[in-house]
């Protein structure tokens, strides 16, 4: 009895075995000749500044706020956009409500200064 | 073509992971998190029946709910930062200002 | 395409006048402020004169996913009403606490359309987005007054608590879709009647998901404990808000649902409904009488009074509804009142919450104790009040749908219950030294908004009739 999707767990299985049979290989056949510098966090060749787990701005979390809303506002633009010549002019006037609403949101943030970077 | 049960456990088990990760985690951002996988199991919970019934009523659904996801998000993302304002910490262990 | 649009203009007037409130707040001057008030109050006064004028009409908009019947006028005109209490009495609460004014008129505004949308929506996906529509509105009051780190916290739990729910319901209404084929109220009873046997079981979780997710937003006992910290760490204003309308908008949601459309499943939900109306009025009452902060106890009186407003829901029919929405009538009028008046003792900084705070201020403002001592005879359900009169109702609905024991255990539950209201009474007239209370001229507004709450008080328990005929006929419409 063969499943639909026996191929892809068999495929799995050897990605699986490659990855590990690879990291076993080198750590068995590898030479290992540790140093200071080779035992740095890499930062493309610069001498490495400070902790990788720095703490962000809250400023990068009002963005993403704004990204996440705005964006996906745009989403229901596009059914609307495959079907526009279908709805007509009822489909105009529901998207020119949508995007009033999303305007006076928009026009909100920037009075707000949540545009604004510094 | 898959079966729809397929669907329908995956779509449980993600759905239960994310209950388990809201229950037992101990930062706020995580737990945010967890309570969107749980929304998105239901999308694909949405999108599984809507392909068997054969109805678009089903992929439309999901439109509404990921747009109520993010808003979801932020409205939890700002409040995170409000609470991280006061106290520095992100652990709900900490939140003992008013007793459970 | 045809579509009508009338059912709709209630809710779109909310709407505009949430959306100038934000625009209007972003380019006056603060001193100016004051004018937000009136375009809201008015915004909500057109809105409830479009309801008066629709009333009577059934019509449905967007294939009948939203239905304006007298069912959804009722509620509207219940959240409109709400709503603008809310507002009067939080003007001056907001200036004390330099919460942002804009924002918070129209975010109630905003969860206002919201409780609308849920109490006319005919269909499970709409309903959800007006509960979301409410809540997130109500999150982000919850939080609103920043300098308070207990509103923060209490808001963060709610929120987690709130979406947490919200991933249940939502889980429900794809698992009922996936078994009926439509998430349309209408169509989901009509395959209810031919369903397939293995689409029951799939229904049957749905359903249940469904219950648990409405559980936890009327604060029904398992699901209730984040309510006392919530209701006590968020401006007090926001917390009757909470109380009344949002409680509302559940059972709104939850007679149309479940004691309508789905009325075909009553046996197999009948007794989980019942032992979580037990559990509630219970639970909330003895919880209730050990607080010794007035916020919070009335946190848990809510609680105890969702277990009472679920006898309506376990007796349902005709009975069951008119109670329902009765009861929900007076208990919003006597909740607003009992948090004005603790709005009202609110100096500065301080809170003035506790039970010794309320000493003597019968003598030092008589009218605040008159009128706190009506709300709290009346949450006790002593006649003639309107806490009497609702009582009376629905515990004669349990008794009609043979659930006698159920109108026992709720009579006993309010009888525990003067207990701790009394307690407010006795502090008010025999114990001296408490907070002082504003006088008159500092809140026109909250004495306004007090004083509605007791007229309706007196008015819906001296003189029950029209409100119980106009219940009786919005739920009837339903049908």
């Amino acid at each position: 009895m063969t499943h639909p999707f026996f191929p892809v767990l068999v495929l799995f299985f050897f990605a699986g075995s490659v990855v590990l049979a690879l990291l076993l290989i080198a750590q068995m056949v590898g030479p290992k000749r540790p140093n200071p510098v080779k035992d740095e966090p890499f930062e493309s060749g610069n001498p490495p500044k400070g902790d990788a787990r720095i703490r962000f701005p809250v400023k990068f979390y009002l963005v993403a706020m704004l990204f996440l809303i705005f964006d996906l506002e745009g989403v229901f633009l596009y059914p609307w956009a495959v079907l526009f010549r279908r709805l007509g002019i009822f489909g105009l006037v529901e998207m020119g409500i949508f995007l009033t609403v999303v305007v006076v949101g928009f026009v909100y943030a920037w009075k707000k200064g949540a545009l604004d970077w510094e | 073509m898959a079966p729809l049960n397929y669907y329908l456990v995956l779509s449980a088990i993600i759905f239960a992971i994310g209950v388990a990760g809201v229950v037992i985690r101990r930062n706020f951002i995580v737990i945010l998190l967890s309570i969107e996988l749980m929304l998105n199991a239901v999308n694909l919970t949405f999108i599984a029946f809507a392909r068997y019934l054969g109805s678009m009523e089903g992929q439309v659904i999901v439109f509404f709910v990921m747009t109520v996801a993010a808003a979801e998000a932020v409205v939890g993302l700002a409040i995170i930062i409000s609470i991280f304002r006061h106290r520095r910490s992100l652990d709900p262990r900490e939140m003992q200002l008013l007793k459970w | 395409m045809e579509t009508n649009l009338a059912p709709l203009l209630p809710s779109a007037e909310v709407v505009l006048t949430a959306l100038s409130v934000l625009l209007l707040d972003l380019f006056i001057r603060k001193d100016e402020k004051g004018l937000l008030v009136w375009i809201s109050l008015i915004g909500l006064a057109l809105a409830g004169g479009m309801a008066l004028f629709l009333w009577g009409s059934h019509e449905g908009a967007f294939q009948d996913s939203i239905l304006l019947d007298d069912f959804a006028l009722f509620f509207t005109e219940l959240f409109l009403g709400a709503a603008a209490i809310t507002i009067l009495s939080s003007v001056h609460y907001v200036r004390e606490t330099n919460i942002h004014e804009g924002e918070f008129y129209a975010l109630v505004l905003l969860s206002t359309f919201g409780m609308i949308l849920m109490a006319a929506a005919n269909d499970l996906i709409l309903f959800f987005l007006g509960l979301e529509t409410m809540s997130i509105g109500v999150y982000i009051l919850t939080g609103m007054w920043r300098e308070r780190s207990q509103a923060s916290e209490a808001a963060m739990k709610y929120f987690l608590i709130g979406a947490f729910a919200t991933g249940f319901l939502l889980y429900g209404i794809a698992l009922i879709y996936g078994a009926a084929g439509s998430t349309h109220l209408g169509r989901i009873a009509s395959a209810l009647g031919q369903t397939k046997s293995h689409g029951s079981i799939i229904l049957s979780a749905g359903v249940f998901l469904l219950f648990v997710g409405l559980a936890f937003k009327v604060a029904a006992v398992p699901f209730h404990f984040w309510v006392p910290d919530v209701y006590d760490g968020a401006p007090t204003p926001v917390s009757a808000f909470m109380a009344v309308a949002v409680k509302a908008a559940a059972f709104a949601g939850w007679a149309r649902i479940f004691l309508y459309q789905l009325s075909p499943l009553q046996s197999e939900w009948t007794l989980p409904l019942k032992a979580l109306a037990i559990l509630t009025m219970t639970v909330g009452n003895l919880l209730a009488i050990s607080q010794s902060s007035v916020k919070r106890m009335l946190a848990y009186s809510s609680i105890a009074h969702a277990g009472y407003l679920l006898i309506a829901l376990v007796a349902g029919g005709e009975s069951g509804g008119q109670a329902l929405l009765f009861y929900l009538l007076s208990y919003a009028a006597m909740t607003f009142g009992a948090f004005g008046v603790l709005i009202a003792l609110k100096e500065g900084e301080n809170d003035h919450e506790a039970y010794s705070d309320f000493a003597g201020l019968g003598f030092k403002r008589p009218f605040l104790g008159m009128a706190m001592s009506l709300f709290m005879l009346s949450l006790a359900g002593f006649p003639p009040l309107a806490g009497f009169t609702g009582k009376f109702y629905l515990f004669r609905s349990a008794v009609v749908a043979g659930h006698i024991d159920l109108a026992i255990i709720g009579a006993l539950n309010s009888l525990l219950s003067v207990v701790y209201y009394l307690r407010v009474i006795v502090m008010m007239y025999m114990e001296e030294g408490g907070a002082e209370g504003k006088p008159f001229a500092r809140a026109p507004y909250l004495y306004l908004a007090i004083a509605i709450a007791v007229l309706g008080t007196v008015y819906l328990g001296v003189l029950p009739a029209p409100a119980l005929d106009l219940s009786r006929i919005s739920f009837i419409s339903l049908h």
